[in-house]
């Protein structure tokens, strides 16, 4: 068993993953259950200035039968008076001192309110602050979260008017609805946030009712842009999470990165944790299947761990960030085809037509004899499955030809039947940066990109 | 304590419709494999992948039309088909054992569109050319509903009652309720078709007739009824097709034995021991006279009937009904032993001598097969094994007359669905052959 206890910039928790703040930490019963069922954290739905919200808040995006691989949200902060959800954290800190609870606070932008909040949330006992300045509807348009976010002035002051006045860490959290977040995080950390923490929702718009042309969801006959979330974003969120694990200035204040933006599984956990994240954490999920989940993503975790030999959760962080490179630092030489392993081929033609349709038209059907055939070639009298069966070709990759894009590999169903194999492709090792310096005319000019194709030998059909 | 067996329960669609939730999941199940095998394994090649993405993306009408220009009796075939045999078969998902439900899902689209009275097609612009169909089975709806597409006007003589031929009267309610049949052929009158009923080629119906008032001519006459047992106390006899219409048509007044005997082992005697079965006797014992091994049902119609407790007697032919006071009291049978292979390829049964026994019953039904269409005779038609003989245009040795379905099927196994490819091919070949006449091309 290894040990999944972490220490986040102080912040304590037995193990990494923590409730976002969100609906799952609006209130302390709710915290009370997911501490019972093993969360190690919670971070408070969002506290601060007074807001209303409205109904059918929440919109889904399903795909295939697939259900909610996002939810987008049009939901304000905590709409609890502030009393009261500070008497219920004060209330959860005393009982679970193991836990990490950190409180989520978004206030206007006036030192006086910041100085306020911060003091009143540092009465309760918690272990933390995470400065919301993520949340892009609603409160962004009286000039609050990603309104803040999105300028990495207003962040920088902001943070500081906070960390001027804090005793416990301070954490922001960044929006992804932005270019870069790398200005944003920067200026956090000069204005001395403690951790960073991301991605917040992202601005989506879920669709349009086909048979009343409102907007899904319909909000009394108006909808808008919400926040979107949920296992859809997790791609997003890695790329967001590993360009500040990459960035020198970021990795310089050597603050803890809490990762999250559609973790589900264990999974999903670690590859947020190889790519620099120390404590991760989870609301969509949880929106959808409950507090039972942290049982596997903690078990699954921890199997994985044994498997691969990590002892503690520090080991994993950041492990795979080293490969994080751009397209001039690819090797341009490196080559890989597809191969179709026919045992294990179930003959559905997707990749056939993917690489025809798509691709190179580089895989062929390949009957019983070895022959080359055109895909519908049976008469209007054949029939049954037997023959069905026994007639089909089997689709055969021409490597030679094969550019090796891995879109075959993408599209079928079966798990581990195409494999892209490296092969040599015969020409030394270089990279986009490296013939920029050498070759420039070869990045610049067609015709001497062509002599150096024949040069080097790179045929492109 | 008697329980009363009410027959609309018993025999009711055997098969739920799948419910919109069941449908969705299926239909996102199916790979949309390219030059899919299901569509390949498909008598009359029906684009499945297509329909079944179309049920998916929630165009049912799309998905029905789908079906429907490949397939008219598509939603008789979503219920009657062989799947096992035919697209589910061949699905690429028997891989993992489990395929796509395609009978379930094309009986989900087609059930739209009729549950809804709409209409997928309409009849094409009049070329003025005229088609006489005599049967109104699958094959003569099908021929006569694609030809009433291309425009020509058709009219159908069916010597029964009700149309649908054996759609209507032969396949037992559990599989297919009489109304699915009427429905399409309804749907093929809307496009044009004449249906007229209670006329026989041959008895009422006169080949001059026919040949003096239409361009063209196609035969779907199917077989004809259930041959002889040749044993004594024949009479005594039932014949399972006249059992079977007995369960669709007037199932209040159909008498069921207690111990009954059906004689044969393809899909019809299977039928005949379900309905019996489920029409409350005690007993129903199939008699064979070759094993298991040889049976002519589908692996799914045996399991079908084992499960509904029907039992069998391979390796017994039998010889004589016994009866007392015209009540019958059981079937004698020879033990017959396996010898070398006959015609058909499967070792020829023998008898043993002196091993006769006695099955106690009080009904038997006999189920062997049915005879050759009479009809080829009449017309001098030249026959292959009985079988009408056709060339691949579905033509017969008489020019201009054509014939599909049950009536020609000399070779393999005869199916619902093998009758509407015959139909639509031999639609399509009148309608290059008036093309040529009208020197235009054809556009099939
Ligand atoms: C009991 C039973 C169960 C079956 N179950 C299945 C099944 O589950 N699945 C499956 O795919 N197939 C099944 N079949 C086979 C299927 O029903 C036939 O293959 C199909 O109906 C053949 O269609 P057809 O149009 O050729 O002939 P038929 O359906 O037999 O239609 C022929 C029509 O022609 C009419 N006719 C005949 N002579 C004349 C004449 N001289 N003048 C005018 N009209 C005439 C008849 O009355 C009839 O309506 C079953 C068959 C039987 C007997
Ligand atoms: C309905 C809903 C309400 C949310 N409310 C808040 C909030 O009040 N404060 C906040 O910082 N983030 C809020 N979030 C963002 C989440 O904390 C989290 O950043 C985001 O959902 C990504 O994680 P996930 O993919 O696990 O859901 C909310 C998200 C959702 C879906
Ligand atoms: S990797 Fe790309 S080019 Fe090569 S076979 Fe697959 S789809 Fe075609
Ligand atoms: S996609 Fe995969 S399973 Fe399908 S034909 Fe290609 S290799 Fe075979
Ligand atoms: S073979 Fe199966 S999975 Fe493929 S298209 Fe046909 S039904 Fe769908």
């Amino acid at each position: 068993m290894a040990d999944l206890s972490i220490n986040f910039a102080g912040i304590k928790s037995p193990n990494p993953f923590w409730l976002a703040s969100a609906p799952p930490t609006n209130s302390a019963a709710q915290v009370h259950r997911a501490f019972e069922a093993g969360w190690g954290g919670a971070v408070w739905k969002t506290i601060g200035a007074p807001v209303l919200n409205v109904s059918n808040r929440y919109g889904a995006w399903h795909y295939g039968s697939q259900r909610m691989l996002a939810i987008n949200n049009v939901e304000l902060i905590s709409d609890r008076p502030l009393e009261v959800n500070l008497k219920e954290i004060r209330d959860v800190k005393r009982h679970w001192p193991d836990r990490a609870l950190i409180v989520s606070a978004m206030v206007e932008s006036k030192p006086e309110a910041w100085r306020d909040i911060v003091m009143r949330i540092e009465d309760t006992g918690a272990d933390g602050i995470e400065l919301n300045y993520g949340c892009p509807h609603g409160m962004s348009e009286r000039g609050m979260g990603s309104a803040v976010g999105q300028v990495p002035s207003y962040c920088q002051m902001i943070t500081s008017w906070v960390t001027e006045v804090a005793k416990i860490p301070v954490i922001v959290k960044l929006t992804p609805n932005v270019a870069s977040v790398v200005p944003p995080a920067r200026a956090a950390l000069a204005a001395g946030a403690n951790g960073l923490s991301l991605i917040n929702t992202i601005n989506s718009i879920i669709g349009v009712d086909l048979d009343t042309f409102e907007l899904i969801p319909n909000i009394g006959g108006k909808g808008g842009h919400g926040g979107y979330a949920g296992p859809a974003v997790k791609p997003i969120a890695l790329n967001l999470l590993s360009s500040l694990g990459v960035d020198e200035e970021v990795k310089r204040y050597g603050v803890p990165i809490s990762g999250m933006g559609g973790i589900t599984t264990w999974r999903d956990a670690a590859e947020f944790l190889l790519l620099g994240a120390t404590s991760l954490q989870v609301c969509t999920a949880v929106m959808h299947y409950g507090f039972r989940i942290i049982e596997d993503l903690v078990d699954g975790l921890n199997a994985w761990m044994d498997a691969k030999g990590f002892k503690t959760i520090a080991e994993v962080v950041g492990k795979s960030l080293h490969r994080i490179s751009d397209f001039n630092d690819f090797d341009l030489s490196f080559r890989a085809v597809a191969r179709i392993n026919p045992d294990k081929c179930i003959k559905c033609n997707l990749c056939y037509v993917a690489c025809n349709d798509s691709a190179h038209q580089c895989i062929d059907l390949v009957d019983a004899q070895g022959q080359v055939v055109p895909p519908y070639r049976y008469d209007a009298h054949a029939n049954g499955k037997h023959e069905a069966v026994s007639t089909r070709p089997q689709p055969v990759v021409r490597e030679e030809d094969c550019v090796g894009c891995r879109l075959c590999h993408n599209v079928c169903p079966v798990e581990g039947c195409i494999e892209m194999v490296e092969v040599p492709s015969g020409r030394a090792s270089v990279t986009w940066r490296e013939l920029m310096q050498t070759r420039p005319e070869v990045t610049e000019d067609w015709a001497a990109m062509e002599r150096y194709r024949k040069e080097v030998g790179i045929e492109i059909h | 304590m008697q329980q009363v067996i009410k027959p609309e329960e018993v025999l009711k669609e055997y098969h739920p419709p799948l419910t919109d939730h069941e449908a969705l999941v299926e239909a996102h199940r199916c790979l949309y494999c390219y030059d899919a095998p299901c569509t390949h394994a498909c008598p009359t090649h029906i684009d499945i992948p297509k329909f079944i993405k179309k049920i998916a993306s929630g165009n049912l009408v799309g998905s029905a039309r789908t079906i429907l220009e490949a397939n008219l009796m598509g939603a008789t075939c979503a219920r009657v088909c062989p799947v096992e045999e035919l697209c589910e078969g061949a699905c690429v998902l028997n891989a993992e054992g489990k395929p796509i439900m395609i009978g379930r899902l094309q009986r989900y689209a087609t059930d739209y569109v009729y549950g809804r009275g709409m209409d997928v097609f309409s009849p094409g612009p009049p070329t003025g050319k005229r088609v006489a169909v005599i049967g109104a089975g699958p094959a003569g709806l099908t021929c006569a509903g694609e030809l009433a597409k291309l425009g020509h006007s058709v009219t159908v003589f069916e010597k029964r009652e009700l149309p649908g031929g054996l759609s209507t009267y032969g396949i037992i309610a559990l599989r297919e309720p009489v109304e699915v049949a009427l429905a399409e052929v309804e749907m093929v009158r809307r496009l044009g078709v004449e249906i007229r009923t209670q006329m026989e080629l041959g008895r009422n119906l006169s080949w001059e007739e026919v040949r003096a008032g239409f361009d063209a001519v196609f035969l779907s006459v199917g077989l004809g009824t259930v041959p002889a047992l040749e044993i004594p106390g024949e009479e005594h006899v039932l014949d399972g097709l006249e059992f079977i219409e007995a369960s669709k048509m007037n199932p209040h007044s159909l008498k069921v034995g207690r111990e009954v005997v059906v004689v044969g082992a393809g899909n019809t005697a299977m039928d005949c021991a379900t309905i019996a079965k489920r029409l409350g006797a005690e007993r129903v014992t199939v008699v064979y006279r070759r094993t298991e091994r040889e049976m002519t049902a589908y692996d799914f119609e045996y399991r079908f009937v084992k499960n509904e407790g029907v039992e069998f007697r391979f390796l017994a032919q039998p010889v004589e009904v016994l009866s007392e006071n015209g009540q019958v009291v059981g079937l004698k049978c020879v033990r017959m032993s396996l010898g070398a292979p006959d015609a058909s390829g499967r070792p020829a049964p023998e008898p043993v001598p002196g091993s006769e026994f006695v099955i106690p019953c009080d009904q038997v039904v006999k189920a062997i097969g049915q005879e050759k269409p009479w009809v080829a005779q009449m017309l001098g038609l030249e026959t292959e094994k009985g079988f009408i003989k056709v060339n691949q245009d579905y033509e017969t040795s008489l020019p201009g007359v054509y014939a599909g379905g049950d009536c020609i099927r000399a070779r393999g196994s005869a199916s619902t669905v093998m009758a509407v490819q015959d139909g639509k091919l031999a639609a399509f070949a009148i309608h290059r052959r008036f093309a040529q006449s009208l020197g235009a091309a054809a556009d099939d």
